[in-house]
């Protein structure tokens, strides 16, 4: 197995599974307890990457990253660097795609936690941070590890925005599903398959974790 | 000079209002009653700051919690609220839920107050409801707040436990000495917890007073309407024997049962359409209380005749109209009415 790409994902997937954490739990809490116009859009908007083919949004990462684009001028302006066909653009890029896998799932989690407890928590005097902390994610927990597994496991495997906006550039942009095609391409079927193997078997154990942390819930 | 004023309006997005005109005094208890949906809820949650009102003031003491701009959040009123279901926090134990909003020693005083040193190790899943209500009334007193508000908190219990801590309760609000604001739509907590009543229905505080007297003397139909026909009226128990109390109420002694009594002090509370009436007393029944009464006033209403008697205190019957006739029921007309013990709530202070 290409220990190298297994490096690149494994790192590639915690980053993009902490970056996660750390904007969907704002973004969920709000979508949890706040009412307001437009929140369907706001929804779907997040929602977009579960059914856009990675094709689709990997086209318009890659236009955003680009030197042409203010984000990629930027980029450029601040590390000498280009964005895209780089670690750090396709982190962005990982970001963007498994926000839902996150957010649906934090979401989900933070709302199931009954709003009387984060009132009772203001009367007592707890700000909103202070009640967030001590009431609704300790409640929630369950939920939001699940959403970072989810978002850690899709992460590891993702191949379409990959390719768009990282290329394949060994040490930088090349994860295991890419090397998983690289094989593939040059016939060499057995490597494919222990790496395929692999990804097989985390995915499998991911989900049973999910799973068992559901019912927990 | 009242401590808590309140002129405000909530509206809700499908049409509903509720209006509340208050004033109270800073000290004893003030039950809001009312069916449910008449907006005792509302109130509460506006005093307590989870909602805000669209118009109107909210003052407490010197300041002011709500009006046109200002809007003190909940967390910021020192306000201590008893919920529905108590809404302990289900993931800490007895003694973090009492921790958790506690100023200095105050939770270790609520503690004690509420006898619940042995529970503080366990979760709310492991408490049964009489022993929650008091972790949550601890869990609010711990604040030192200087206004609780509670809404139907005993209402998640069943009848034996409700009764019991219902007595419990006014003793412990006493010894609390904070003002506080009870919601409830029973008439047994509202008599037994309140020192004043406040009547709502239909959004709207239809009438505020002591609460014998907004029970025994509605101002309109529609208090009449949610406090029932029924007469209430201040009693002090003399002696208890074989579950019959002799109560005296006015210048009457009357037998009653005694299902529940702790103290000296009590309400008497009889149903209008429960006392019979005769032309002369018989001497001969199975009521246990044949009063010698002389009526005050008649007034029809429908099918039925209200008669106010005063047989040494007041007392309201409701008979038909071909029963007065029979009777010949006038002002100043002689008439026995005729209550049986067990007709007779008691209901303790």
């Amino acid at each position: 197995m290409d220990l190298q790409a297994l490096r690149l994902s494994l790192l590639l997937a915690t980053l993009t599974a902490l970056s996660l954490l750390v904007i969907g739990l704002p973004v969920s809490h709000w979508l949890a307890s706040a009412r307001f116009k437009g929140k369907a859009v706001v929804e779907a908007v997040l929602s977009l990457p579960l059914v856009l083919p990675p094709t689709v949004l990997g086209f318009y990462l890659l236009v955003a990253m680009g030197t042409k684009s203010p984000l990629g001028r930027a980029w450029v302006a601040l590390t000498g660097h280009p964005l895209a066909f780089s670690f750090a653009g396709l982190l962005i890029a990982s970001i963007v795609y498994g926000l839902p896998f996150a957010v649906q799932p934090f979401t989900a989690a933070l709302s199931q936690v009954d709003p009387r407890l984060t009132e009772a928590a203001s009367t007592l005097g707890a700000s909103p941070f202070r009640a967030f902390f001590r009431i609704s994610l300790p409640l929630a927990a369950p939920g939001i590890v699940a959403g970072t597994v989810l978002s850690f496991a899709h992460a590891l495997g993702e191949f379409g925005v990959v390719l768009m906006v990282g290329g394949n550039i060994a040490g930088e942009t090349r994860t295991l599903s890419i090397a998983i095609f690289d094989s593939v391409e040059e016939l060499d079927y057995a490597a494919a398959n222990t790496t395929a193997l692999f990804l097989l078997g985390v995915s499998f154990a991911v989900l049973v974790a999910v799973s068992l942390l559901r019912r927990k819930a | 000079m009242s401590a808590l004023e309140m002129d405000f309006v909530r509206r809700y997005p499908k049409g509903a209002e509720v209006r509340a005109a208050l004033s109270l005094p800073a000290e004893g208890v003030t039950v809001l009653f009312g069916p449910s949906g008449s907006g005792k809820s509302t109130i509460l949650r506006c005093l307590a700051g989870l909602d805000r009102p669209q118009e109107g003031f909210i003052r407490f003491g010197g300041e002011t919690w709500a009006d046109g701009q200002a809007f003190v959040p909940a967390r910021q009123r020192r306000i201590g609220m008893v919920f529905q279901d108590h809404a302990l926090f289900p993931h800490m134990t007895a003694r973090e839920n009492v921790d958790f909003g506690a100023r200095d020693g105050a939770a270790q005083e609520a503690v004690e107050l509420l006898r619940i040193g042995g529970l503080l190790h366990r979760k709310p899943a492991q408490l049964s409801g009489g022993e929650r209500q008091r972790v949550a009334l601890a869990r609010a007193l711990a604040t030192r707040p200087r206004l609780l508000l509670l809404d139907e908190p005993l209402s998640a219990l069943d009848a034996p436990a409700r009764a019991e801590l219902r007595f419990e309760l006014r003793a412990l609000l006493h010894a609390a000495k904070v003002p506080a604001i009870f919601v409830t739509h029973e008439r047994a907590e509202a008599l037994a917890l309140g020192d004043r009543l406040a009547v709502l229905a239909e959004g709207r505080i239809r009438q505020l007073g002591p609460v014998h007297e907004v029970f025994s003397a509605p101002n309109d139909l529609v208090v009449a309407r949610v406090v029932g026909t029924e007469n209430v009226a201040q009693a002090k128990v003399l002696r208890i024997a074989d579950g019959i109390a002799q109560v005296q109420v006015g210048q009457a002694v009357l037998s009653a049962v005694a299902l529940e009594l702790y103290g000296d002090d009590c309400y008497a509370c009889i149903r209008a359409e429960e006392i019979v009436l005769e032309r002369t007393a018989t001497g001969t029944t199975s009521a246990r209380n044949e009063l010698a009464a002389t009526v005050v006033a008649v007034s029809p209403e429908g099918p039925l005749v209200r008669v106010v008697l005063d047989c040494g205190f007041r007392l309201v019957a409701l008979v038909t109209v071909s029963s007065a006739r029979d009777l010949a029921l006038a002002p100043g007309a002689r008439v026995a009415a005729l209550v049986k013990a067990p007709a007779i709530r008691l209901v303790p202070r």
